[in-house]
């Protein structure tokens, strides 16, 4: 009697472990521990822009319009409240990794352009923050891979057999990922034009960057 | 859902998991090489000597401080830019202590003309980003543009070292033993409750031999299952026949002198990495 309790308890606990909820828990414990990781990145990149900025516009000359864009795209992507419940709102996160990508493609206008400003390129200030910000860039981008792969790993255990079960007895829905689409486009590098432009106004730039 | 709804979706993800048994079909990328040691040169750049050399001086810092400092020179990384191979690599190679996460590792692409310092998490600290950057454009570039590859190499190197050397890292241990994957560990227990419970029953119905091989079979099938691996379900499946042949009884005697002996055997000399983790740390810079 006692031997056939044990033996129907084990095949319980086997079954659900067969079933994917365990599955369902360490995916899921993976992709808060990699949307942390995402946002971390996210907020050391914001952090750096202030100092960026200040450096740039040690450069009189530097074009006052890729700097305000940039400040813009940070003031955007900051004022968005990345809160780890973003992953279960696909309209929120739309718009978070929107704004984040257009600080992406506004950064990295900035740091092609600045490479027409020799000033610029031989301050060591300036090169440690480039050096900074690259390294952060490719931790962003090594982080959301592997938030990517999370999901992917979480949402497929959701849609296959017999784990979709599992997943419809506990409410378990699909999770919302990175896309490219837009990205591309925000990311596409300016036309570099060889002939100075002309300085604009100090004033255009002051009432944003402070 | 359908029944038929079902089995369409059993089908893929019969379908996805072969499709990522299969090693990368389709994909051009660069495969990284099996990691030999601490100096991996595919570009024939580097003499015997130097390698040697090389080799010695990194060895000895690792017997020293414990981190791992990995050279690898590659002809190209195309398609894939220096930092998405150098991940690769370093997800391959798995330098560093585990928990230290101390691995290091100097790629050059030597026809793309690009190099990169990849650091692990747990020295992103002492050889940050603009550490990184600055080893590279002032020590290894200055001497890649004379074509002095050794010389680079070799000075950079040393420059990493020294940067690590400032870092307070836990001391070097002797060569602790390796777990049990951990998904194994996970679920012996619940296999051997089974193997006593089931191999019990079995054994009074269908008498000694036919009892035990039954229940092998029954516990391969749910390791499989809970596990994924079928040579640890084999060796399960095998270790709970012979449970159940033997009596548990003696099978729990024995135990006991199982788990001790399973200790030790990983020890051997060759180079591996310690399981490091990485997260996109260090530098890159062109010539």
């Amino acid at each position: 009697m006692r031997k056939l309790l044990i033996f129907i308890l084990s095949v319980v606990a086997l079954g659900l472990s067969g079933c994917g909820y365990n599955t369902f828990q360490s995916t899921d414990e993976q992709i808060k521990a990699s949307w942390a990781e995402v946002l971390n990145q996210y907020q050391r990149r914001a952090d750096l822009i202030p100092n960026l900025v200040s450096t740039v516009k040690g450069e009189a000359t530097f074009e006052q319009d890729t700097l305000v864009k940039v400040v813009d795209a940070r003031a955007k992507a900051t004022s968005i409240q990345a809160s780890p419940e973003l992953v279960n709102d696909p309209a929120a996160f739309q718009k978070f990794q929107q704004a984040q990508g257009e600080l992406t493609g506004a950064l990295s206008r900035l740091l092609v352009v600045s490479e027409n400003y020799p000033n610029l390129k031989a301050n060591q200030a300036f090169r440690d923050l480039q050096a900074q910000l690259e390294g952060t860039e490719n931790r962003i981008t090594v982080a959301r891979n592997r938030y990517i792969k999370a999901v992917q790993d979480y949402n497929v255990t959701v849609r296959s057999f017999p784990s979709n079960i599992t997943a419809m007895v506990f409410g378990y829905k699909e999770k919302a990922n990175f896309t490219v689409e837009n990205e591309k486009e925000i990311a596409k590098p300016p036309a570099v034009s060889f002939d100075k432009t002309p300085p604009a106004p100090l004033g255009a730039a002051s009432g944003v960057a402070k | 859902m359908t029944f038929h709804g079902a089995i369409h979706r059993w089908c893929i993800a019969v379908c996805l998991t072969l499709a990522s048994l299969a090693p990368c079909i389709g994909h051009a990328q660069i495969a990284v090489p099996p990691l030999a040691g601490h100096v991996t040169d595919l570009t024939g750049t580097l003499t015997q000597e130097q390698k040697s050399a090389l080799e010695q001086s990194l060895a000895a810092f690792e017997a020293r401080k414990g981190t791992q400092l990995a050279v690898l020179l590659v002809p190209t990384t195309l398609p894939e830019a220096v930092e998405q191979y150098a991940l690769r690599v370093a997800e391959q190679w798995k330098l560093g202590r585990k928990k230290v996460d101390d691995g290091v590792i100097l790629l050059v692409a030597k026809d793309d003309r690009t190099v990169r310092i990849e650091v692990g998490y747990g020295l992103e600290g002492a050889l940050s980003d603009i550490v990184s950057k600055r080893i590279i454009s002032e020590t290894i570039l200055p001497r890649f543009k004379q074509g002095d590859f050794y010389g680079g190499v070799q000075a950079g190197t040393t420059r990493i070292m020294q940067v690590v050397d400032g870092e307070s890292l836990p001391a070097v241990q002797g060569s602790s033993p390796r777990g049990a994957d951990q998904s194994l560990r996970q679920f012996v227990p619940f296999l051997f409750i089974v193997a006593l419970g089931v191999g019990g029953v079995l054994r009074k119905v269908l008498g000694k031999v036919g009892g035990s091989m039954v229940t092998g079979v029954l516990v391969t099938g749910l390791a499989w299952l809970v596990i994924g691996t079928l040579l640890y379900a084999i060796l399960a499946g095998l270790a709970s026949m012979f449970v159940t042949l033997i009596g548990a009884g003696a099978a729990l005697r024995g135990v006991g002198g199982y788990s001790g002996g399973a200790r030790g055997g990983w020890g051997n000399g060759g180079f591996q990495g310690g399981g490091g983790g990485f997260g996109g740390g260090g530098a890159s810079g062109r010539w």
